[in-house]
């Protein structure tokens, strides 16, 4: 036991964790009142640090807060010449572009190939090696008898602080009942009672237990047959290859993107009536140096392809971190750890074995409460590199029996036993982790930007989540969202004529840019993060 | 100074920080990773790799990102292996044995080596889940090829040329939609939300959402009652 626990103030403190366990087990804190809430985030959510963020000088959305990082993506230079950029003779010349291939980007294509539109993928990466991949904890739905959409409404829209769009929140939660049908009905294997009643639990912030999960391999589960669907239908996968600028037609509409293959530089030209962007998030940029739960892909290409084109941005100076992220080791430093292992009963722990805060709090008040026991409190537990909050993990077996962890967190249990942490019988060292983008693309409830013919669907989205969003509908906003964007330019794409292709818009930005004083190296969309230790200077 | 190992990329040896992971050893050693890297926290097989120790003879698999370097680790990478995906339409195929001998017959040609097994970077029963596949109880299949992240390394090791994690994948999709048991109550919400029956009240939520200082909707919200 704790033979990975080597400093002496980890083993003072996890004798009173171990000694207060039964107690802290069976205490129910109490919840935060509003003003409470309000008054942890202002003073240590990161969204609220004013000197991380900067004005925007251009584009739709100009004088508008944005993180430095985002700023300088947003506004840098194009990684093409559109003079060099032959338009006429498009290497793929399609009804429906999807770029992304996760669980949004699928889904669209899917629901669109399902309509009868010739309709492709193109993923910098392979398809599935996204965000979706790894969502652990569970997908919500108001699918049980003492739950409505309406009441996921409630949550959903109070949980996001009241700023969710409020026709996109009412599509979120609407269509979550039949999300969950389309998914069981390809094959997705649901956690289920052996009368077929779905096995639920609560998230942070839910005030019904509508947590749908697939073990907690729930986004794998997802995304393994959503992939294997797109494979059956043989959509065309184009991997390792890019969308680095939107093309629009001679009426301002998106009719389709330059293409750069990851591993040779070449470029293409992709012709379509309509794009879907599916990008996902930002994690990979590493706002205010938070190590991050995300794919090595999450660098918010979509935001910076669609702000170029023209589309405005909603909250995008609203970021996740996700509460429990793991301290330690240092080689899973930023993981995620889901908060399911929360919902099951694991709770925070400082370094006294105090139970400092309601687990299921939402999870930017949960963040905020954490980070206020380390750097104001004094009562984290150092890691060496950095500190962290006890998550008190043998909880859930004190309250659920042996072989829950097991059967109900297996990759949670995988993680940490190869670095010799033991669960079911040590707790972990967690601390918050840059996890999702709540801000995004401004859309319409048919999924469409403020380009005609350019849609978005997924994390690249903003306002369905507001300024914080509820575990579990992330995974449920990919699939609503995506299939709604699939079935919208699934009929969208038969009444669209393309114009003459132009990139007069990426040479409109670069005047802009220009106009504003803006003089920087930086090319954009990122692509990818750059982790290679550099040598010669 | 930090403790440092000797490690062999493709054979090339360089001198990494013993703490640090193997993919993030290759980025320490100059790397810029574009295949071989996906998740980074061992959800999507994509950094599948087989490593030796100098001097032993077992030779072993294991996801980059998951694993520390050990001293005179030689290690390659498999970003990338050609498994055999066979195309099928979920709502017509068969969902018993028959399946399989239509699909991947070559299940059938397994010689009992235990080979994937032991390649599994997953730990995974990989041969009892291909038996069970061969058997048609693909409920068990699916249990014990849940936690398949597709990497392909089982694969690899094959005498049969079999491609485990695609028969995983088969087999629990027939488990989900066919074997596991309906959901009643989702099958009634899904009726009562095509019917109509949340949108008045959903529509109401929407106006006081909409209200000058949304005070109702906040009311609604800080004193709605949580299951316990």
């Amino acid at each position: 036991m704790y033979e990975s626990y080597t400093t002496d103030q980890m083993r003072e403190s996890l004798k009173k964790v171990e000694a207060n366990r039964a107690a802290n087990a069976a205490y129910e804190p109490e919840r935060m009142t509003a003003q409470q809430k309000d008054d942890v985030l202002m003073t240590y959510h990161p969204d609220y640090i004013v000197s991380e963020f900067e004005d925007l000088k251009i584009g739709p959305n100009k004088g508008e807060k944005v993180p430095h990082q985002l700023a300088d993506l947003l506004q840098a230079n194009s990684r093409i010449d559109p003079a060099k950029i032959d338009l006429e003779n498009p290497k793929y010349d399609v009804d429906v572009l999807v770029i992304g291939g996760g669980g949004a980007g699928s889904s669209a294509a899917i629901e669109a190939h399902e309509g009868g539109a010739d309709v492709m993928i193109v993923t910098k990466l392979r398809i599935g090696d996204a965000n979706t991949m790894m969502a652990e904890g569970g997908i919500q739905a108001a699918d049980k008898p003492n739950d409505s959409p309406c009441q996921h409404y409630i949550d959903a829209y109070g949980g996001g602080h009241f700023k969710g769009k409020p026709e996109l929140v009412a599509k979120l939660v609407t269509e979550a009942p039949d999300a969950i049908k389309w998914l069981n009905e390809l094959g997705v294997e649901f956690d289920k009672m052996p009368d077929g009643t779905m096995v639920t639990t609560h998230g942070g912030g839910t005030s019904r237990k509508r947590m749908h999960a697939c073990k907690d391999y729930s986004g794998a589960e997802i995304m393994k047959t959503l992939r294997d669907e797109v494979l059956n239908r043989q959509i065309p996968v184009v991997d390792f290859t890019a969308a680095v600028e939107i093309i629009k037609d001679d009426k301002g509409a998106a009719a389709g993107a330059v293409l750069m293959n990851m591993e040779t530089g070449e470029l293409m030209v992709a012709k379509a009536k309509c794009v879907v962007i599916a990008t996902g998030g930002a994690g990979r940029l590493h706002y205010q140096g938070f190590p991050t739960s995300n794919h090595y892909g999450a660098t918010a290409d979509g935001l910076i392809l669609a702000y170029r084109a023209g589309a405005k941005l909603l909250y995008a100076d609203s970021l996740q971190y996700h509460p429990t992220g793991a301290a330690f080791p240092e080689q899973i430093f930023g993981a995620l750890v889901t908060e399911k292992v929360r919902s099951l009963g694991a709770k925070l722990v400082n370094v006294d074995g105090e139970v400092f805060m309601h687990p299921l709090e939402t999870r930017d008040i949960c963040a905020s409460s954490i980070i206020r026991e380390c750097k104001a409190r004094g009562k984290g537990i150092s890691t060496g590199d950095g500190e962290g909050v006890w998550l008190d993990t043998p909880m859930i077996e004190l309250k659920n029996g042996e072989g829950t962890i097991e059967k109900r967190i297996p990759a949670m249990l995988r993680m940490f036993m190869e670095y010799g942490i033991d669960i079911r019988k040590e707790p972990i060292l967690v601390y918050p982790t840059l996890h999702y983008q709540n801000g995004g693309i401004d859309i319409t409830p048919d999924g469409m930007s403020g380009v005609e013919n350019l849609y978005v669907a997924g994390e690249a989205v903003g306002g369905i989540h507001g300024r914080n969003r509820l575990m579990g509908n992330s995974l449920l906003d990919v699939i609503v969202f995506g299939r709604n964007a699939g079935r919208s330019v699934r009929e969208k794409f038969k009444t669209v004529t393309v114009g003459k292709l132009t990139l007069e818009h990426v040479n409109d930005f670069a005047k802009e840019m220009k106009a504003a004083g803006i003089e920087t190296d930086i090319v954009s969309p990122k692509l990818l993060p750059d982790y290679a230790r550099k040598f010669n200077g | 100074m930090e403790n440092m190992v000797n490690i062999f990329l493709f054979g090339k040896q360089y001198s990494v920080p013993a703490s640090l992971t193997i993919m993030k050893a290759m980025e320490y050693a100059g790397y810029k990773l574009v295949r071989g890297c996906g998740c980074r926290n061992g959800f999507c097989g994509a950094c599948a790799t087989i490593y030796r120790i100098k001097g032993k003879q077992e030779l072993f698999t294991c996801l980059a990102c998951q694993t520390q370097v050990q001293d005179n680790m030689y290690i390659a990478t498999l970003p990338f292996f050609p498994l055999i995906k066979q195309v099928y339409d979920i709502n017509t195929i068969p969902t018993n044995q028959q399946v399989m001998m239509q699909l991947y017959p070559e299940i059938y040609a397994c010689v009992g080596c235990n080979a994937c097994t032991k390649a599994c970077t997953q730990k995974l029963n990989v041969m009892q889940y291909i038996a069970y596949a061969q058997r048609g109880d693909f409920a068990k299949c699916a249990e014990e090829s849940f936690d398949c992240v597709m990497c392909g390394v089982c694969s690899s090791r094959c005498p049969a040329g079999i491609s485990h994690p695609q028969v995983g994948m088969l087999a629990r999709r027939i488990n989900g939609k066919y074997l596991q048991p309906k959901t009643q109550h989702l099958e009634d919400r899904v009726k009562e939300i095509h019917n109509g029956d949340f949108k008045e009240f959903l529509d109401e939520l929407m106006a006081e959402s909409r209200e000058e200082g949304q005070a109702k909707i906040m009311e609604r919200y800080n004193t709605r009652e949580i299951e316990q």
